[in-house]
């Protein structure tokens, strides 16, 4: 059953050159709203101005060598594994939602564009990969939503109150949602598809179109601040940070730190023992 | 001097929220990252800057006195015990500081008041406080004294 391709079906009623517009459209829409966004807050001119600031500090000068290995660092450990997280909870349902949505977008495309008619039948695959795309973006979202998001988990507020940043998160959920019940409407031959299919584009223009008014751009921009975070810390900088540790056997020998001489190195978790929820 | 946070950091974890003994970390409604909600009710406790996992709340200085450049940092580092202090003035001086927060892993050192028995009648109607003789050592042939030290107080600063 998931292995159909619900794109196929669909080019009955909507001929597949209409399907492959309205995606050019969104990723038209998505790279114009990034563009505003990184005007309009001068994002980029920050990140430039404190790079430049950083530069002219005293700092190290970084090898091309060194920032190519940086750049590797942060793609793999920030990027590809959501390495920024601390809470665990977050970091799998960012993980989810994260691979969720690259595979799901990912398989639209290729559905749209390589399989759009049943004359052209999608691999088993591909297909399969749309269907779990979609549940991946679900489980992530809505456990983020209902449990884990801060201002339900930290402020103590109820969870079905809504304000502008959670534009991104509900658009997508909505996206993925929708989509998923058209399809399997759809599928089923059941009453209703086309109400679902409507709503389903509603909710994906709103998830593309909405860039400069949703938190989608942080895709672009995280990855920008967590590497420039990485170069500040192997150039001494280290944004203003103390960069003295106790792994520093001449810091193990200072007078005041003579308490900690035979403490271990390790002292485990303090405050962070207890998730922040004591609203 | 109140905090200020750098948004690209945040990463709206909650822990400045839930230790602000102020209650004024607050999450964006806009942009799910924490702020400042009223910068004149900060009284500058640092205590959301060590909490923060991600170093993005800092102080800013009052204009008057610290017009720009100068910078003062704080590392918690809760593992290692220790906390480490980053000082920069304007004129380029820097200082660090290094000291101990806690000598035994956290959580194995704390008094087991349950088990204590409580306090009789006598020590109710008492002057002296919770282990009050025990740890200011008045049972010690009475109070410390810099007399009974054989010390002097002399006048200036010694170090």
């Amino acid at each position: 059953m998931f292995t159909s391709n619900p794109f196929a079906e669909l080019s009955a009623s909507i001929p597949p050159a209409v399907m492959q517009a309205y995606v050019v459209l969104m990723i038209v829409l998505v790279a114009a709203g990034t563009l505003f966004d990184v005007v309009h807050k001068r994002s980029a001119r920050y990140f430039f101005d404190s790079w430049r600031r950083s530069q002219g500090t005293g700092a190290k000068q970084l090898g091309g060598g060194e920032l190519a290995s940086i750049a590797a660092k942060t793609a793999v450990v920030d990027v590809l594994a959501s390495g920024e997280f601390c809470n665990p909870r977050r970091r799998i349902a960012h993980l989810l939602g994260m691979y969720g949505f690259v595979i799901y977008v990912v398989a639209t495309a290729l559905l749209i564009f390589r399989y759009p008619t049943p004359a052209t039948p999608a691999p088993g695959i591909l297909a399969l990969s749309w269907w779990i795309g979609a549940l991946m973006i679900c489980v992530g979202g809505y456990w983020f939503w209902f449990f884990i998001r801060v201002d339900v988990a930290a402020e103590g507020r109820p969870p079905l109150r809504l304000m502008r940043a959670d534009l991104f998160v509900l658009s997508l959920l909505a996206s993925a949602t929708l989509g998923l019940v058209w399809a399997y409407l759809q599928l089923r031959g059941a009453s209703g598809a086309g109400l679902f299919f409507a709503l389903y584009i509603v909710a994906t223009t709103v998830l593309f179109a909405g860039v400069p008014w949703s938190k989608f751009a942080h895709m672009f921009f995280k990855p920008a601040a967590a590497f420039e975070k990485r170069v500040a810390e192997a150039n001494g900088t280290a944004e203003n940070l103390p960069t003295q540790t106790r792994n520093d056997p001449a810091q193990q020998q200072r007078h005041s730190m003579e308490l900690l001489r035979d403490a271990p190195m390790n002292m485990g978790l303090g405050i962070k023992r207890e998730a922040p929820r004591h609203y | 001097m109140p905090t200020f946070v750098y948004m690209t950091r945040c990463d709206g974890c909650g822990h400045c929220v839930d230790i602000c003994p102020s209650d004024i970390m607050h999450i964006d409604k806009t942009y799910r990252r924490a702020y400042n909600i009223e910068p004149s009710m900060c009284w500058e406790c640092y205590s959301c800057v060590k909490a923060c996992p991600q170093h993005a709340i800092d102080v800013r200085g009052y204009a008057d006195f610290a017009p720009l450049g100068h910078s003062v940092r704080v590392h918690r580092d809760e593992e290692r015990g220790t906390i480490a202090w980053r000082i920069k003035f304007r004129n380029g001086t820097e200082k660090n500081f290094l000291s101990p927060i806690t000598t035994k892993p956290w959580g194995t050192a704390i008094p087991k008041l349950a088990d204590v028995p409580g306090p009789s009648k006598e020590m109710r109607d008492g002057h002296l406080l919770y282990n009050e003789p025990k740890y200011i050592r008045m049972d010690d042939g009475g109070l410390h004294t810099l007399k009974a030290a054989g010390l002097k107080l002399k006048k200036g600063v010694y170090y």
